[in-house]
């Protein structure tokens, strides 16, 4: 039997064992190191490991988990969307202007209005009386540093980073340098 | 206004139809016919009034609402521990943060919160316990990020209110008290300095001042004019100095206005802004405002439309230009900062979590306890204290370190506050003016000012001999008043026998003005006296002088 069937056959085998002990899984790569010894002592090895589950913290005997024994997801179907929206050329244009990315030819558009219509999957989801969350650390209190110098005086490691200084400046193009037109490309 | 008038034409039907009830009233029918004949030529007035009214139009009146960056003055920049000063080697005062390496975070300063907190407090702001912090995306070489960390949702103060005055009136010295509302205080950062290098085309970056903490005001559009306009900054920039959250030099960039003004009719909706920037001082915001002002009106009078730009005022000439680079209506793509979690205030000690150090806590109760003496406390005190105008006090204040110099005039001299005020504002100030010194640089000091006080109260000089000493020592400082007196003689001339001589004089050689004193004409004294005092080269007492006169010619 190949690796890949080894660890197949491993994985089919926890699953079935149920999740109510974690075990220590064995990677592709261990299981490869291990074919290197006999293959017999290999699967005394590997029963032994199946045999002494590791009981972590969180694994609890007479709980139920909140992870599904079967998967419960649905996959969303058109009709449920919000109609798609055009994306005009001008709009294009501006997102362009905005994020700095190319759009340049029919694919990129294709690609884009995918990527909108996977997006619009979220309103199918129902947020009333939830406030959005912004970032994971909103429970946590706000880190407040003393007003005291602490950095800075490194100008010449920072100026060797640019191609181009000029006494201890760094040189920019004179202004915002507009991007080429939609006739002009 | 359409509103009033429209009120007084309805009034005057109204007091019109009594007065015919009260004339006719037993022929009802009549009544009736002349009510609504006079009614109709009444209401036809009105109309016309308002046809009239129409095609010379309502007056255009200008609105403008300011938006005001105030550098925080604090050691450290907002999010980093780099320093801050105004002026250093280009890009020595930068750190990781501030030039944007991958891999940086920001922290936030103790100090820069307060400094918003009590900025709030000050202008009578909402603090909103809860604040959030936001990326507001926009390419520029002077913000290496492609963005800055501001607060646009939830800013940390918010409905607040700066109450300002300035001397208006006909003759400029009422006290007008006006108002604006502020609409939100919020911290972000600031950008980089860019300089254009055009004859090379190209543009050199220092990020000495990216990163640094600025506080933004965004005032609503309640002014009108310039000089409100430039009356709101002052104020603004006395409060600033007095909590010590910002030195407010708009010369070197610390406190930046940028006024958005439109036009409009009033009653109608508000008309297309444009927003001034370049703007270094409170005289040349006044200057551009009412230059733009002006602009939009002869555009709309001449029928075009004023454009939504981005204009830049040249002080030199005095005119806005519309300034380069200017894309159209910006997208900031605001985006919640994923690094930062809420910023809470606290009300109280108590409140604030237990298992939280101190000086991880800003407490809204102790920083209003530590705020000083805001300016107008100050212009009450003074009036309370020495019993002087609100005008007298205003300017006081108005001027730096003026409040000081009186104070200290008032302490050593036995004059009343009401003289001293006389000379201080008058006396000193406009000799400040005229030299263009501040009140620091004065070569009189408020010992010297108050000797020659006394002299004056004692009975030994007159008041105009009083102004020349003074002009005197302005010129040369080291000596005192008494020397120049002595010196140029000018101590009072109380010899009576004297007086009367010079006086008999002046009115034997003046006979027609004597009689027309005699006639009823009073004025003319105050020539006689003034033409004695030039005899006595203004030594002579000028109430003893007058009653002699007066004597004489009686």
């Amino acid at each position: 039997m190949s690796v890949v069937n080894y660890t197949r056959t491993l994985q089919k085998v926890i699953l079935n064992i149920g999740p109510r002990c974690y075990h220590r899984w064995v990677t592709t790569a261990s299981v490869a190191l291990r074919i290197r010894d006999s293959k017999q002592n290999f699967r005394c090895r590997l029963w032994c490991g199946l045999l002494t589950p590791v009981h972590y913290q969180y694994s609890t005997e007479g709980n139920t988990s909140k992870v599904p024994s079967v998967a419960t997801w649905e996959p969303v179907l058109e009709n449920q969307l919000p109609p798609a929206k055009q994306v005009p050329a001008d709009l294009v244009d501006k997102l362009e202007r905005l994020a700095l990315v190319d759009f340049p030819n029919q694919e990129g558009l294709v690609c884009l209005k995918k990527a909108i219509r996977f997006a619009d999957q979220l309103h199918v989801v129902d947020t009333e009386g939830v406030d959005p969350m912004d970032s994971v650390l909103e429970n946590r209190a706000l880190y407040l540093r003393e007003d005291a110098v602490a950095e800075g005086d490194c100008a010449d490691r920072l100026l060797q980073l640019s191609k181009d200084t000029v006494e201890e400046y760094f040189v920019a193009p004179p202004g915002n340098i507009p991007l080429p037109g939609r006739e002009e490309c | 206004m359409a509103a009033s008038s429209a009120g007084i034409g309805t009034l005057l039907c109204k007091n019109i139809n009594k007065q015919i009830e009260i004339f006719y009233p037993t022929n009802r029918r009549y009544t009736w016919c002349v009510i609504r004949r006079i009614c109709t030529s009444i209401s036809r007035f009105r109309c016309q009034g308002q046809i009239k009214r129409k095609s010379a139009p309502k007056e255009l009146v200008g609105v403008v609402g300011l938006e005001v960056h105030a550098q925080i003055q604090s050691i450290t920049k907002l999010f980093s521990g780099s320093q801050v000063r105004f002026q250093a080697p280009p890009n020595s005062l930068v750190s990781f943060f501030d030039a944007s390496l991958p891999g940086t975070l920001p922290v936030l300063n103790r100090r820069c919160v307060e400094a918003a907190v009590m900025t709030g407090l000050a202008l009578d702001c909402v603090i909103n316990r809860k604040s959030l912090f936001d990326r507001k995306h926009y390419f520029y070489a002077d913000l290496p990020a492609g963005y800055q960390i501001t607060q646009q949702r939830r800013p940390i103060a918010v409905d607040g209110t700066l109450t300002y005055s300035h001397l208006g009136g006909t003759r400029r010295n009422t006290l007008i008290t006006k108002s604006v509302r502020i609409k939100q205080i919020q911290l972000e950062q600031d950008s980089g300095k860019s300089l254009h290098d055009d004859r090379r085309g190209q543009t050199l970056i220092d990020l000495n001042r990216a990163g640094v903490g600025l506080m933004e005001l965004v005032m609503e559009p309640d002014m009108s004019c310039g000089e409100e306009a430039a009356a709101a900054v002052r104020e603004l920039q006395l409060i600033l100095q007095a909590l010590g959250t910002c030195q407010g030099h708009m010369d070197e960039g610390q406190l930046r206005v940028d006024a958005n003004v439109s036009v409009h009719r009033p009653g109608d909706p508000w008309g297309v802004r444009t927003e001034v920037k370049n703007i270094n001082s409170g005289r040349n915001l006044a200057r551009a405002i009412d230059y733009e002002i002006q602009r939009q009106v002869g555009v709309l009078k001449n029928g075009g439309t004023v454009q939504n730009e981005t204009r830049s005022f040249d002080r030199k000439s005095g005119h806005t230009l519309p300034m380069r680079d200017k894309e159209g209506l910006q997208d900031y793509r605001f985006m919640p900062e994923p690094n930062l979690p809420p910023l809470i205030v606290y009300d109280r000690p108590s409140t604030a979590p237990p298992c939280v150090h101190p000086s991880q806590v800003v407490v809204l109760e102790e920083v209003r306890a530590g705020l000083p003496e805001l300016p107008r406390a100050r212009r009450t005190r003074l009036v309370e204290s020495y019993d002087i105008l609100p005008e007298h006090s205003f300017t006081l204040v108005n001027e730096d370190g003026l409040t000081d110099y009186f104070e200290a005039v008032v302490k050593e001299t036995k004059a009343g506050p009401r003289k001293v005020i006389g000379w201080v504002n008058q006396v000193l100030l406009g000799l400040l003016h005229h030299h263009s010194l501040s009140v620091s640089q004065s070569p009189v000091t408020p010992q010297m000012l108050a000797q020659l006080l006394n002299l004056q109260e004692n009975g030994q000089i007159s008041s105009s001999v009083a102004k020349q000493v003074f002009q005197e020592l302005w010129r040369a400082p080291g000596k005192t008043a008494q020397q120049i007196i002595q010196e140029q003689d000018l101590g009072i001339v109380s010899n009576t026998t004297e007086i009367h001589r010079i006086c008999q004089k002046v009115v034997d050689s003046h006979p027609d003005q004597v009689q027309a004193i005699r006639g009823g004409n009073k004025k003319v004294l105050n020539k006689l006296m003034g033409l004695v005092q030039k005899e006595t080269k203004g030594r002579a007492d000028p109430v003893l002088v007058r009653s002699i006169l007066e004597e004489k010619t009686s």
